[in-house]
Order: structure tokens, then C-alpha cells, then sequence
């Protein structure tokens, strides 16, 4: 009887060292570097680099999320982020914190260049490098770059950047949500 | 008898054809002024190549593509150029585009053409190539070029041309008349297209309820392989997806085009138009028209010149205003509200109906879904409009794509029998819309994140060669550093010198000598270049200085009067108004300070 017993104790034993072995091989030889939520996040973010929520761009938001920072600082991305986040990492969805900014409708940097003295102020300030110039000489900024982060308007000299909301076009329009039907009765009264 | 087969789901609603096709086509001739849209296809806007005051002819391109796909706009009749710029344009959102405005001069002269006898003789790209300065494009309703659609890959063998006549949407006859008045052109547009493309098979599917149409072609094409098939009538056998399941029992891939199953399908209106592209040299400069609908006196079909407005359109055929109470433009299926009647016909445009209250009445509130499942019964693509209703309505928009959501077509079939009358079709497009926005936005982010992540590696790149550039330099002086020392020991060991004492004061008489020789060097350069630059050097200093404080005045000026503006509208952005004042009244100051500071140093000098 004993015997039996030892022998499934020993076979036992061998398959934990066996497969703990090849867990604990496993785990260094196919280690994964970096956090992979923090991509998962960065994914989720606007990418506007703006650093309104108090970070250097949107990557290091998105590590410190990851690290269980708030999510509710990124006013470009506004409530459509917030509750991508908030499915991505099952949490509860706040409201934007209002202290890092509003949501706003999508903007676009524009420089009045015949007051622009070429400074380079604002090449160096745009974090996706959407402005085009050289010292003394005129700039212009990369529309379909700019991010409209906000982030070349302040450094400017001469104040000739401005933030100009892009308003909704024929080629950009799309469909509205159908609006929910008032009730047959308030109906007949609005007809009659 | 050609073999048939069946597709899914379909209705059956009232036709009220008959309300068009008892006049022949009437020509709607020229109105005082035309407006042709930039953009009546799918692809690049076509750019002008005309300027305002210009006199065009008739046939005369007057728009056209650089780069992209896209094809040319001609002049419907000679005139002059009136102006460029934005106008209504037929579009469901109701928004304005480019547009060139026409001035018609009344005389409808017509440029030099170039028709073609036998198009045989010519390359096939050449022939394409007519067709696209033609500005031909697909003339039922989604306008892509003909041109590109003729040219399928090479991988791609078209086994099966299909010209499309069903017409299955109610109203709409335009394909009905022209199929029975210009059955000659039909054919040899489709002999064209069938020439380019070398099918096996060519077939024109007509539905059962148009038998003068049918009877037309099939006297038409008499002695050709053409085959005249005909369908039963249930929409939306018009669909191309539908008409080419009905006619060859294959289905369209999904998220694939016709091409993939070898089949390709073109409208009537295309195959008229690439007849008279070739055959007459004629452009794309007008189309068949219905003009329909209970509030109308004298409905029926015109042919029409591209970007004569609606308005006079709606003259011709008798518009009794007391009556009308919606204009749709298209057909009552898949067509849209018209809110303006200044809009243009454009290539894409076949029916405007003119409904009376009674005849289209405005929808019933919605209700709630009560789950009877004729919506899935009628949907032509099998797909299932509860489930994605549902999604479209709590915006989950990535399940009703893993749904097929882009399989459906538009056909507006499920709204029709919806008994609790749920606009399910407006659900899909507005998903359709939203996940199409949400894509082009996923693009840009993915590209500002590529840029910053670019930029912060070019910046790190900077930062270590400034950092190895430190570090040499650093190693370059403690190396030299450490040879001067151990020169002076060599020479002290050497005894050159007796004693260390004197060793460094010969050091210190060196570098005496040195300095000295330096100073007289540079006293010497100064001597020679001192006093003539530095006056001139000064004097456009103070210009600048004293523009920038004029500047900074004016600035100031400005932005206090809009303060003042601001304050007396009670703007919300007083606040920041006054922010940019006090900024500004910093800028001012420290302008005239500088500019003091520069006047004190150049005074003395003068």
C-alpha cells in the first residue's frame, strides 16, 4: 500500500519539477517587453500630444494610466475616449476632469504669415513636427499634420498663430442618428 | 429563354410608373443659367481650367482631373463663364460645393468634335480615354468613372457584361424611356463596353414591367449574341448584387466588387453615354430626367442639360406649388429630401418627384421594436437588421460591423415593412458614417503618433551628439592637460633648466610674451575696423525697434477697441480679451524701454 502511495507522490512530484521547468523557461525565453497595456492605451488616445493632461505627450499618459492614473484628463479625445478606456480596462467612466480643459470641436493651427518673422519658436514647440520654415523666413503649418494641441500658439512672438475649428465640409459630412420619435399624440398636435 | 434565378427577401411596392411614361421624352431646353458642381462622381473634385468672363462653346471642358480618379465637366451649351464658387449642390446634407456658373448665350454653338465611324480600328485605351474626357461615369446614382470600371485588374477576366435596366425603385422610368425611344444607342453603347471588355456572355436584364422597353431592345440588338432577360419585378432586383444574382445565380463576395466573379454590370444611361462619346464625340452634358410625383401637371421624362436647376425644371412640368408638400430627389426608396430647389441636376441625378401630402406622408413616430423579424425576411442581403439596429442605436458600432453591416446596400427595404416604422435604414447609415469617421480619425492619430515618435528619437539623436561632442571635447583638454605637464617635467629632467624655479619663470616669461603679442594683434584689428561699422550697425537697430513698438501699439489699439466691443455686447470672452490687453500693454512697454535703452547708448556715440 505504501508503495502505491509513494509512487504517486514521486510521479506527482516529477510532473511539477518537469512542467515547472518549462514554465519557468518559458517565462524568460519568450519574456515580453514593456507593459503591453501601455500600447493598448496609447492606441485608445488621441494622439493630439497636446500635454493638457499634465504628461509630455500621449505615451507617458498612457504609461501612467497603466500605472492606474486617471482617465478621465484628456479633454481632445473628450467622453468617446474616456468610455474606450474605461471598456479597455473595466473601470467605471467619469466625466472629463475639467481642470485639464474642455472638449472642443477638432483644430487646426494657422499662421498669418505675412506677420510671421520666422522666429522658429513654434517649429521647435509642435510635438509632430507639422510646421514648415526656416529661420528668417517664413513658416506655414502641415494642416493635415496639426494635431491642433494648442502647443505653438503660446511661444509665438508676434502672436500670428491662430486656432481656427475646422468646420464640417460636404466631402466629411456623414449621416446623423435618426432623431427618437415624439409620441403619436404630440404628433397629431403639431400637425393640427 | 435565359435561365433565372432568385435573391432573398424584396418587396413589392406600388409602382406608379405609369405617372411618367405615357409622354415621350421632352427636351427641357436651355434655362437662363447653369450650375455645374466640381464634383458629380465619386473621387477628386475636377479642378477648373476656365476663368470667370470666359466664353465657352458647347462641349467644351471646362473642369478637369490632375491627379486621382475623377473625370472632366464640359459646358452643356456655349456661354460665358459667370462665376466659381460655392453653391447648393444636390447632396443629402444639404451643404454647398464648387460649382462653375454658366451664363448661356442663347446661340448653343458647339465646339469641334471628333466622332469616331469604327472604333475598331482604335486601341482599347483609346477608346478609354474617350470615354474619360467624355467625363462619363456610372449614371445610376453612385457616379463612379466609367472609365476606371471598363478597366477591370488583369487578373480579372469579365465573363459576363450585364446592362442594367430593371429600374426596380417606383417612380423612376428614365431608364424605361430611354431603353424604348433610344434602343439604338443602348445596343451600340453596350457593343462598345462589350468590345473593350470581351465577355462571354452580354445580357440586359430588364424587369416584366416594362415590355415596350423590352420589345424596343430586342429589335434593336437583332442579329447581335445580345441577350434581353427578363426578370420579375421585385425590388430592389435593380441593385447591381441583386440583378447579378438573378442573372447568373453567383453572389457578389463580401466587401468584394462584381469584377472578383468575373461579372460586371453598367447602367442604361452609361451605355447611351459612352455611344455618343464615341460615335458623335459628344461629352457627358446631359441626361434623361422623370420628373413625377401627384403635385406635378405634366410629369414625365426630359432630357435635360447637366446643372439646370430644379426650380425650372419643376416649371416645365407644371409644378402646382399649392400642392406640393416634399421634393424628393431620386427615387422614394434610397433617394433624399431636397430642401432648396436651387439645386443642379448633375450626372447622378434620375428622378425628382414632386409628392403631394397624401402621396408621400411624412413617417409615423417611431416605436419600439417588437421583434417580429419582417425585416429579416425582406433584406435583400441576408443580413440581420434587428441586430444591428440595436448596435447602431447604443453605438456599438463594432458589432454591427462584425454583422456585415458594410454588406448592406441601402435599399430601404426593412423600413418599408417595419410595422412599428422604425427609420431602421437612417440607423445604418448614420453607423456607417460614424465607423467611417472613426477610421479616417484612427488614421491620423496612428500617423501624429509615428511623427512624435519620430521626433522624440530625433531629439534624443540631437541630445547624444551634443553629449559625445561635450565628451570629446572634455577629453581633448585633459589630454592636453596632461602633455603640457609632461613636456615641463621632460625638460625639468632633462636639466635644460637647472632648477624648477627657473624652468617656470621662462613658462611664465612665454606666456607674458604671448599675451602681449595678442593684445597688440587685436588693438591693431580694431584700429582698422572700429569706428565706421558701428553707427551703421545701430541705426537699423533703433528702425527695427522703433517698428516693433508702433507695431505694439497698434496691437494694443486694436485689441483695446474690441474689449471695448466686447464689453459692450456682454461677449463671454471679455476675459480673455482683457488678458490679451494687459499682454499687450507688457509687449508696449517693454518696446519702449528697449527703444529708450538704444536711444541713451546710440546718443552718446553721435
Amino acid at each position: 500500500m505504501w508503495t502505491g502511495i509513494i509512487i504517486a507522490v514521486l510521479v506527482l512530484l516529477g510532473l511539477a519539477l518537469v512542467f515547472g521547468g518549462l514554465l519557468g523557461f518559458a517565462s524568460e525565453r519568450f519574456r515580453v517587453e514593456g507593459n503591453p497595456l501601455v500600447e493598448q492605451i496609447d492606441a485608445l488616445l488621441p494622439q493630439t500630444q497636446c500635454g493638457q493632461c499634465g504628461f509630455p505627450g500621449c505615451r507617458p499618459y498612457a504609461e501612467s494610466i497603466a500605472n492606474g492614473d486617471a482617465i478621465n484628463r484628456c479633454p481632445p479625445g473628450g467622453e468617446s475616449t474616456i468610455k474606450a478606456l474605461a471598456d479597455l480596462l473595466d473601470v467605471e467612466p467619469q466625466p472629463l476632469d475639467a481642470e485639464h480643459g474642455v472638449e472642443q470641436a477638432r483644430r487646426v493651427a494657422v499662421i498669418r504669415e505675412d506677420e510671421c518673422i520666422g522666429c522658429t519658436k513654434c517649429i521647435q514647440a509642435c510635438p509632430v513636427d507639422a510646421i514648415l520654415g526656416a529661420a528668417k523666413h517664413m513658416h506655414t503649418v502641415i494642416e493635415s499634420e496639426c494635431t491642433g494641441c494648442d502647443l505653438c500658439v503660446e511661444p509665438c512672438p508676434v502672436d500670428c498663430i491662430d486656432m481656427i475649428t475646422i468646420e464640417p465640409d460636404i466631402r466629411g459630412w456623414v449621416w446623423t442618428q435618426p432623431k427618437a420619435g415624439v409620441i403619436a399624440t404630440d404628433r397629431q398636435e403639431a400637425n393640427s | 429563354m435565359t435561365q433565372l434565378w432568385n435573391f432573398s427577401g424584396g418587396i413589392h411596392p406600388a409602382e406608379h410608373k405609369q405617372l411618367s411614361t405615357t409622354r415621350a421624352i421632352q427636351a427641357a431646353g436651355i434655362p437662363k443659367q447653369l450650375v455645374l458642381p466640381l464634383q458629380q462622381h465619386i473621387g477628386e473634385p475636377a479642378e477648373p481650367v476656365v476663368a470667370v468672363g470666359d466664353h465657352v462653346l458647347k462641349g467644351q471642358k471646362i473642369a478637369d482631373v490632375s491627379h486621382g480618379m475623377g473625370v472632366p465637366v464640359h459646358a452643356p451649351t456655349s456661354g460665358v463663364i459667370e462665376s466659381i464658387g460655392d453653391y447648393p449642390v444636390p447632396h443629402p446634407s444639404g451643404m454647398s460645393d464648387t460649382c462653375i456658373v454658366l451664363k448661356p448665350d442663347g446661340k448653343d454653338e458647339w465646339c469641334e468634335r471628333y466622332p469616331i465611324s469604327d472604333y475598331r480600328k482604335l486601341d482599347r485605351d483609346q477608346v478609354l480615354d474617350i470615354i474619360h474626357s467624355a467625363g462619363v461615369a456610372g449614371m445610376g446614382g453612385a457616379g463612379f468613372p466609367t472609365y476606371i470600371k471598363l478597366k477591370p485588374r488583369r487578373d480579372r477576366k469579365v465573363d459576363t457584361l450585364i446592362l442594367n435596366g430593371a429600374e426596380c425603385e417606383p417612380y423612376i422610368t428614365a431608364d424605361d424611356m430611354t431603353m424604348r425611344e433610344k434602343a439604338d444607342e443602348v445596343v451600340a453603347g453596350l457593343k462598345v463596353m462589350a468590345w473593350i471588355l470581351r465577355p462571354e456572355r452580354c445580357v440586359i436584364g430588364i424587369e416584366d414591367n416594362k415590355p415596350e422597353a423590352a420589345a424596343a431592345l430586342r429589335e434593336a440588338s437583332q442579329g447581335t449574341k445580345i441577350e434581353i432577360a427578363i426578370i420579375p419585378t421585385k425590388y430592389p432586383s435593380g441593385g447591381e448584387k441583386q440583378l447579378i444574382q438573378v442573372l447568373t445565380g453567383m453572389e457578389v463576395p463580401s466587401g468584394g466588387i462584381p469584377a472578383d466573379i468575373g461579372v460586371m454590370c453598367q447602367n442604361i444611361g452609361t451605355a447611351v453615354a459612352v455611344a455618343r462619346a464615341v460615335f458623335e464625340g459628344t461629352p457627358l452634358i446631359a441626361r434623361i430626367v422623370t420628373l413625377t410625383g401627384e403635385a406635378l401637371g405634366k410629369p414625365g421624362n426630359f432630357d435635360v442639360l447637366l446643372g439646370t436647376p430644379v426650380d425650372y425644371l419643376l416649371e416645365q412640368a407644371g409644378l402646382k406649388p399649392d400642392r406640393v408638400s416634399r421634393l424628393v430627389l431620386g427615387g422614394p426608396m434610397m433617394g433624399y429630401t431636397l430642401t432648396t430647389t436651387t439645386v443642379p441636376v448633375i450626372k447622378t441625378s434620375n428622378c425628382i418627384i414632386a409628392a403631394t401630402a397624401s402621396e408621400l406622408p411624412a413617417p409615423p413616430p417611431e416605436q419600439a421594436c417588437i421583434r417580429c423579424g419582417q425585416c429579416a425576411e425582406v433584406c435583400p442581403m441576408e443580413l440581420l437588421p434587428q441586430q444591428l439596429f440595436w448596435h447602431a442605436k447604443a453605438a456599438e458600432f463594432e458589432k454591427a460591423e462584425h454583422l456585415n453591416l458594410f454588406d448592406c446596400i441601402d435599399c430601404g427595404a426593412c423600413s418599408y415593412v417595419c410595422p412599428s416604422s422604425i427609420p431602421l435604414v437612417q440607423y445604418y447609415r448614420y453607423a456607417k458614417g460614424e465607423i467611417r469617421m472613426q477610421r479616417a480619425e484612427q488614421l491620423k492619430s496612428d500617423r501624429a503618433r509615428e511623427r512624435f515618435e519620430a521626433r522624440q528619437e530625433r531629439l534624443e539623436r540631437e541630445q547624444q551628439g551634443k553629449e559625445l561632442r561635450r565628451k570629446e571635447r572634455a577629453k581633448a583638454a585633459s589630454e592636453a592637460q596632461t602633455k603640457k605637464k609632461a613636456e615641463a617635467e621632460k625638460a625639468a629632467a632633462n636639466g635644460e633648466a637647472v632648477d624648477e624655479r627657473a624652468a617656470t619663470s621662462a613658462l611664465v616669461e612665454q606666456a607674458l610674451a604671448r599675451k602681449k603679442a595678442s593684445t597688440k594683434a587685436a588693438q591693431a584689428q580694431q584700429a582698422h575696423t572700429a569706428t565706421p561699422p558701428e553707427p551703421a550697425q545701430e541705426m537699423p537697430d533703433m528702425e527695427v525697434l522703433e517698428k516693433q513698438f508702433a507695431q505694439a501699439q497698434a496691437k494694443l489699439e486694436t485689441m483695446q477697441a474690441m474689449l471695448e466691443d466686447a464689453k459692450t455686447q456682454q461677449a463671454d470672452n471679455v476675459e480673455k480679451l482683457e488678458r490679451a490687453v494687459a499682454k499687450n500693454h507688457d509687449r508696449v512697454k517693454r518696446a519702449e524701454d528697449a527703444l529708450a535703452e538704444a536711444q541713451s547708448e546710440t546718443q552718446p556715440t553721435e
